[in-house]
């Protein structure tokens, strides 16, 4: 090595403010505006702090989860079953209420069955190498599938009153505890996806699993956290909605898993893995809890709803890409 | 695309090729792959095409099968100048391959596999499945093979699997059968049925070209030779005219002009000690030692288990016996983790898929296997990461725009440096370089080995698992031959020749 010049490589290409300016939460958030202003000019009761606040509950449970599969999707691996682990938890937590148990037994139960969701799905695709699409699909059905042995037509109802709070109390004026949760969750994925090793180590996974375990990242056992967090944060969703609607049906939280992935994919995060923010899908979640909410206003109904999601996510995805076409 | 050509008539070989090269160049940025090169097959002779890693011999397949252009030179086929811009055009004349890897598709049947492309159809455009059938049969009857034309392929060994692509090769009456390495994978018994086959496309008028590193069979089977080295053509003529050290001298040739780092450095105590290593499959019966500051080589032919017995020992595979000592100390490697926690790192040959996590920023990629040392209580510190980054990216002169621009972005070469940066920041005892500087220009290459002898310098022990001649000899202290999972002979000093090296991996019997 001759060292007469050693050249200087400086650390970053771009400043802060122009990786901002290109990135994918700057467009996003730029949406979520524009569909705020449309909003408050459709409907004259959208601007009311109450109904605002109602709003959240369109997205807080699902972005909960939302938070989890962004991490699991940048890993490479997916969970399906998430919204069939609520409708177990809430299955375990009702049948628990019947037998008179209190709040916080009841909060344990949702959490420890979706933990036990997680490690399930985790210990098949990382213990026997099985895709997690076909796991999931699989455990999807196996899931929900108790759920409706154990009720049938039935609902459980009769939660005890102090079990409200999770659903439907307020912190303060019209905070609810939801969304209180929710941005707790929001920064504490933020970090540990954007600030530890334990989030280098999902991104480096993501992007080329092989190199990543050549490097010394123990690849099977991050995968397995996720789907182990994936399983505890579809239990505290279960213990937010079951408390909320204050019954369990089997059919609860039916087709939630594809509203959840479109979150984390609206949030810019690829669905092939190794990139994605926790920030884009805080975006993403606000972008579809005020489009429902706004269309919910305008007394549109929940097909035509769904017609308008689905155009906003190919929309929001496939514009970027039209931008590089014509700008090539 | 039904095209029909006629094999000349069998029997006498004529003087005339029936193909033949001329003055063939091909450039790749940075490496001259050939230049000037010329080939000529005869109908009804078998042709050896022999040299080392790196001489062209994929190259000018590449270029008969129209998968490669050459920049210049002219290409005969039965005395007429012909072009093949398509793969598909090599075909039509008639000129086949069948690789070391066969590439057919495991999910089509026999007989799909055998006409894919150009399999017979009704006249309503439809593929004449009753006809397909029937054709595969008696292609299949012709070379003896008792194969279902029904069965997925997927169910077929590898020796079936290559008498389907000799299949494949009849059905289009090739006129030209190159076979690359075709014996790699085959048992005795194969290679013996393989043998016949030739003879019989032989008698059959056909020419075929013939790669193989095995110059028994080499001896066996060709009636003509021609050397390629280091992309020149070296010499060619009758088997029947050479002997096999003729041949390895001009395989290897004498000149080992490329220029290497004087070595300066004081060989310390035996740092690694390798005993019994076995896998299954792969290899059995490894021993060996490596001293501080000391540079040992592998030598051996591809899938000689060169890089299975580096990847067991940086815990990627499960060794099925044997005991690794460090320091004295032995000390179990079951996944990398481990290995790097034991001083032992692992620059793998496949940099794209094992060695860059190709998306993530430079300094992410030096830092992966340092997080700890970067970090403060599992969280990461940017700025820590940068100065580590920094510090070893500015020792191996890494060309960049700038640290946090994606490793994908950079030259094959400043890729490697990255690479070995990120396991220099480790602070290793032992650090391992499978092919380190294939597919590396030749200014990153001196690089690349100076670089090494430096680290030598500095007390690192270091393996070497090279195929490239020069390199093994310009580089290692010592060096470890195998060949099928083996260890066929170690080498130092005044033993340690080219001829030497090519006799040991290829087996050539008797010399020690």
């Amino acid at each position: 090595m001759t060292d007469t010049s050693a050249r200087h490589i400086p650390d970053r290409l771009h400043s802060a403010a122009a990786r901002l300016l290109k990135s994918w939460e700057v467009l996003l958030l730029a949406v979520a505006v524009a569909i705020f202003v449309a909003n408050s000019f459709a409907s004259p009761y959208f601007l009311n702090a109450w109904n605002l606040s109602d709003a959240t509950f369109n997205f807080t449970e699902k972005a909960m989860i939302a938070f989890a599969m962004a991490l699991l999707i940048i890993s490479g691996e997916i969970d399906l079953s998430v919204a069939s682990i609520i409708a177990l938890a809430s299955t375990a937590m009702g049948a628990a209420a019947q037998l008179g148990l209190g709040a916080p037994a009841l909060v344990l139960i949702g959490l420890a069955t979706g933990l036990a969701c997680g490690a399930f799905n985790g210990a098949l695709v990382t213990g026997l190498g099985l895709p997690s699409i076909v796991v999931t699909i699989g455990t999807m059905s196996l899931f929900r599938g108790i759920s409706y042995i154990v009720l049938g037509d039935q609902a459980y109802r009769g939660y005890p009153p102090e079990f409200a709070f999770f659903g439907q109390g307020y912190v303060a004026w019209v905070i609810s505890f939801e969304f209180v949760l929710f941005a707790v969750l929001a920064l504490v994925y933020g970090v540990v996806l954007h600030r530890t090793n334990f989030g280098r180590a999902i991104f480096a996974i993501g992007n080329n699993p092989t190199g990543a375990l050549f490097s010394g990242i123990q690849v099977r056992r991050v995968k397995f956290i996720l789907f182990l967090l994936t399983g505890a944060m579809s239990g505290i969703a279960a213990i937010c909605l079951t408390s909320r609607l204050g019954s369990t049906r089997p059919s609860i939280a039916f087709g939630w898993e594809l509203e959840v992935v479109t979150m984390v994919v609206l949030g810019g995060v690829s669905i092939l893995g190794g990139s994605g923010s926790i920030p884009g899908v805080v975006i993403a979640a606000f972008v579809m809890g005020l489009v429902t909410f706004g269309l919910g206003l305008l007394n549109v109904p929940g097909i035509v709803m769904s017609i308008f999601i689905g155009l906003l996510l190919i929309g929001v995805i496939a514009l970027p890409r039209l931008w590089a076409m014509r700008t090539r | 695309m039904q095209i029909s050509v006629r094999a000349p008539a069998a029997g006498a070989a004529t003087a005339v090729p029936i193909l033949s090269l001329d003055g063939i160049t091909k450039t790749f940025p940075g490496v001259k792959a050939l230049s000037d090169v010329a080939l000529a097959l005869y109908p009804g002779e078998v042709t050896a095409l022999v040299g080392e890693n790196g001489a062209g011999k994929s190259t000018i397949v590449k270029i008969l099968t129209g998968i490669y252009q050459p920049d210049a030179g002219a290409i005969t086929l039965a005395g007429k100048p012909v072009q093949f811009p398509t793969a598909q055009h090599a075909t039509d004349a008639g000129i086949t391959a069948i690789h070391q890897e066969t590439v057919l598709f495991d999910d089509l049947s026999v007989a799909e596999n055998i006409f894919i492309g150009h399999a017979p159809r009704t006249r309503w455009g439809l593929i004449d499945w009753p006809a397909l059938r029937a054709r595969a049969t008696e292609i299949l009857g012709r070379i003896d093979a008792d194969l279902d034309p029904r069965m997925p392929l997927r169910e077929l060994g590898i020796a079936s699997k290559h008498l389907v692509a000799i299949a494949r090769a009849l059905s289009v009456d090739a006129r030209v059968v190159i076979m690359d390495e075709p014996t790699a994978a085959l048992s005795h018994k194969e290679i013996e049925e393989l043998y016949q086959l030739v003879e019989r496309l032989k008698a059959e008028g056909r020419a075929i070209l013939f790669i193989s590193h095995k110059f028994d069979e080499i001896f066996r089977i060709a009636d003509r030779y021609t050397v390629f080295r280091d992309g020149q053509h070296v010499g060619s003529g009758r088997m029947s005219e050479i002997d096999e050290g003729e041949l390895v001298r001009l395989m290897v040739g004498r000149s080992v002009d490329q220029i290497f780092p004087a070595r300066a450095h004081q060989i310390g105590a035996e740092c690694l000690k390798v005993v019994g290593y076995a896998h299954p499959t792969e290899f059995d019966d490894i021993s060996f030692s490596l001293r501080k500051g000391e540079i040992l080589g592998f030598y051996g032919l591809v899938g000689a288990g060169r890089s299975e017995v580096m990847q067991a020992l940086f815990g990627v595979t499960r060794p099925s016996k044997g005991v690794v000592r460090i320091d004295g100390q032995i000390r179990a490697i079951r996944s990398p983790a481990e290995a790097i926690r034991a001083g032992i790192v692992y620059v793998p040959e496949d940099r794209g898929k094992q060695g860059a996590v190709i998306g993530l920023p430079i300094f992410q990629n030096i830092t992966l296997p340092s997080l700890s040392q970067t970090s403060r209580r599992g969280f990461l510190r940017l700025a820590e990461e940068f100065r580590l980054a920094r510090e070893y990216t500015e020792r191996l002169d890494l060309r960049a725009a700038a640290l946090d621009q994606d490793v994908g972005q950079l030259s094959g070469g400043n890729q490697q440096k990255v690479v070995i940066a990120k396991w220099l920041a480790t602070r290793p005892r032992v650090i391992i370089l499978d092919e380190p500087t294939k597919g590396v220009d030749i200014g990153s290459k001196a690089a690349v080995h100076a670089f090494m002898a430096e680290l030598a310098a500095q007390g690192l022990s270091v393996i070497m698992v090279s195929s490239e001649i020069p390199e093994i000899l310009g580089m290692s202290d010592r060096v470890i031959v195998m060949r099928e999972g083996l260890i066929a002979a170690e080498l130092e000093g005044a033993a340690l020749t080219p001829e030497s090296l090519v006799r040991h991996a290829a087996g050539i019997g008797g010399t020690a």
